[in-house]
């Protein structure tokens, strides 16, 4: 249904594609040592100066992704998963292919934008303001984004008090509560409890069924399967297999064990 | 569904309205998101500078008395070391120097590390990344704010006229402000080439308060030498300090010169556009990790 044919007929509302990967490479150029100051400044110029070595993270790869689609990444540590999705993002350049998309995808990163002195409730406004809300906008989504973080009895203490769970919440109750065309998840729900992995879950489906797309990374594939109606695995940089999450999660399974 | 479509396919990118992802906008579009985004800067600045405070017992009150003990002590140092060169006024010259040098260093070496600092927010949120330098500055601002309150307290105290032509301190300061604006895009988007910079620049901070005029007055000491004076009429910071002065304290010395306020302006005004073309052309530079 989505063969490459489908671009000449008119688009289906539902089923745009929206973000068009066409064969993408990403290479690291890592400094061997990292006191070679000098040779860092010059780094752009010196192709392969002394010292330096080249991570090839992505070798070549190319897929479409349409609109209603959530897409989840697999794969082993090091595979490139990360790479991809910020080279989607536009983070991370790339070495050869290019990255369209229709609207600027978003990294569910919200949290770096937060400061641990601060209270929950000023980092849900800091956040939001981060992503693009106004200050009335966030304001009045406060009570919401603190009720499905289920934080509501320690929203007003500084966020370095949080356990980590709570922290993640936090995170992902305020990238959510935006409207994102294009979504990414990279592990943000690895440290939730199940009652919260379980809400967020079905927050992610519900961004998907209101025409977002997203991508899920993920080691669990507990949460690939309830999430994600299609999924990516890469390997060592290539993409080895893209189809319906049930195939390519049991291949992957079968090669794990 | 979407099996297929890991086919290299020739992207319909023109078809469906793609746009390369990442792409820096053109500059007018580029500002207008920046000003959207003023609420975000703005609740940097505040909320920095309330994080900061929480860290130690005297919290806001920090801001304004670590200048007062810098002023305090570069006072009895060169009050007595410099006995003979004491302009007139020294207290009230002091400090004038000392408040306004620190509201232009901080900006200068805070925004030049805003956005080396803020690598992690800089690589998982996509908003135009001047709003970083922007809301180093304006934390700089809010903090000022407070010590100018004391500077004015202070000249008061020792017997200046107020007069309304105190208000000619607003232009001055918004004038300052710009200034400091278009430095801190400038070594904001230079840090990021060369991180060596950062540690340059306490040293040239240094220098700048050295030579700038803090605590001695250029005009009475190169009073024979027609060569530096000429020199110290076009740096910036001598420019806006004078002005200070002038507008603030009575006496032969501290008369207006109304030049300095156009060449304040201009240097403003190149400063402020300096900045933005020079930081704006770099923006899919930062963050990236190469
Ligand atoms: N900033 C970087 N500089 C240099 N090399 C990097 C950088 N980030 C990633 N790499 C390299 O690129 C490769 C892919 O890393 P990536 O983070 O994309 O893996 P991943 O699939 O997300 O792994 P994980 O499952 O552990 O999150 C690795 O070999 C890694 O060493
Ligand atoms: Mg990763």
């Amino acid at each position: 249904m989505a063969a490459p044919t489908e671009a000449i007929t008119p688009a289906p509302a539902s089923g745009q594609p929206v973000v068009v990967v066409d064969d993408v490479h990403v290479e690291y150029r890592v400094l061997a040592t990292g006191r070679a100051a000098g040779a860092e400044a010059r780094g752009g110029l010196l192709q392969r100066g002394r010292g330096t070595r080249t991570v090839h993270a992505l070798r070549g790869v190319s897929f479409v992704a349409h609109a209603n689609e959530s897409i989840g990444v697999i794969g082993s540590n090091g595979s490139g998963k990360s790479t991809l999705m910020r080279a989607v993002v536009g983070l991370t350049p790339t070495s050869r292919g290019s990255i369209h998309a229709t609207a600027r995808p978003s990294l569910l990163g919200v949290g770096a934008a937060l400061v641990k002195e601060l209270s929950g409730s000023r980092n849900i406004v800091l956040g939001g303001l981060a992503m693009g809300f106004t200050r009335a906008e966030i304001e009045a989504k406060h009570d919401e984004i603190v009720a499905f973080a289920g934080l509501e009895e320690f929203i007003d203490l500084p966020m370095r008090t949080y356990s980590s769970g709570m922290t993640a919440r936090l995170k992902f109750a305020i990238a959510t509560a935006r409207k994102h065309d294009i979504l990414i998840v990279d592990e943000a729900l690895a440290v939730g409890d199940k009652t919260f992995r379980r809400r967020s879950e079905d927050r992610i489906r519900e961004i998907r069924d209101d025409a977002g797309t997203i991508f899920l990374v993920s080691h669990s594939m507990t949460s690939i399967r309830d999430t994600c109606s299609r999924t990516l695995w890469l390997d060592r940089g290539r993409l080895v297999m893209d189809g319906p999450t049930d195939e390519v999660v049991d291949a992957y399974e079968a090669r794990g064990s | 569904m979407g099996q297929d479509s890991r086919l290299p396919v020739a992207p319909p990118a023109d078809r469906v309205e793609l746009t390369r992802v990442g792409a820096r906008p053109p500059l007018a579009t580029y500002l207008r998101d920046v000003w959207r985004r003023r609420e975000f800067a703005f609740a940097l600045a505040r909320y920095r500078i309330e994080a900061e405070n929480r860290q130690n017992r005297l919290g806001l009150a920090w801001v304004v008395l670590k200048p007062l003990l810098n002023a305090g002590l570069y006072g009895s140092i060169f009050g007595i070391l410099l006995a003979s060169g004491r302009p007139d006024h020294f207290v009230e010259f002091l400090i004038i120097g000392v408040f306004v040098f620190e509201f232009f260093a901080t900006s200068f070496t805070s925004g030049a590390k805003s956005i080396t600092a803020n690598t992690a927010l800089v690589q998982s949120l996509s908003f135009p990344r001047m709003t970083l330098p922007l809301a180093v500055v304006l934390q700089r601002f809010l903090q000022f704010v407070p010590m100018l309150a004391i500077m004015l307290v202070v000249v008061g105290a020792f017997g200046h006229t107020i007069s309304w032509t105190w208000l000619l301190l607003v232009p001055l300061v918004l004038l300052l402000l710009g200034f400091n604006t278009g430095l801190a895009l400038v070594t904001a988007r230079l840090t990021v080439h060369v991180r060596d910079l950062t540690n340059l620049l306490p040293f040239l901070t240094r220098i700048t308060f050295y030579t700038a005029g803090i605590f001695y007055s250029i005009e009475e000491r190169f009073a024979d030498e027609p060569v530096v004076l000429r020199i110290a009429d076009a740096v910036p910071i001598h420019e806006f300090l004078s002005l200070a002065r002038a507008i603030l304290l009575d006496g032969p010395l501290y008369e207006i010169r109304p030049e300095y306020w156009l060449y304040a302006t201009a240097w403003t005004v190149g400063m402020l556009v300096v900045g933005s073309v020079f930081f704006w052309a770099a923006e899919e530079r930062y963050g990236r990790t190469d």
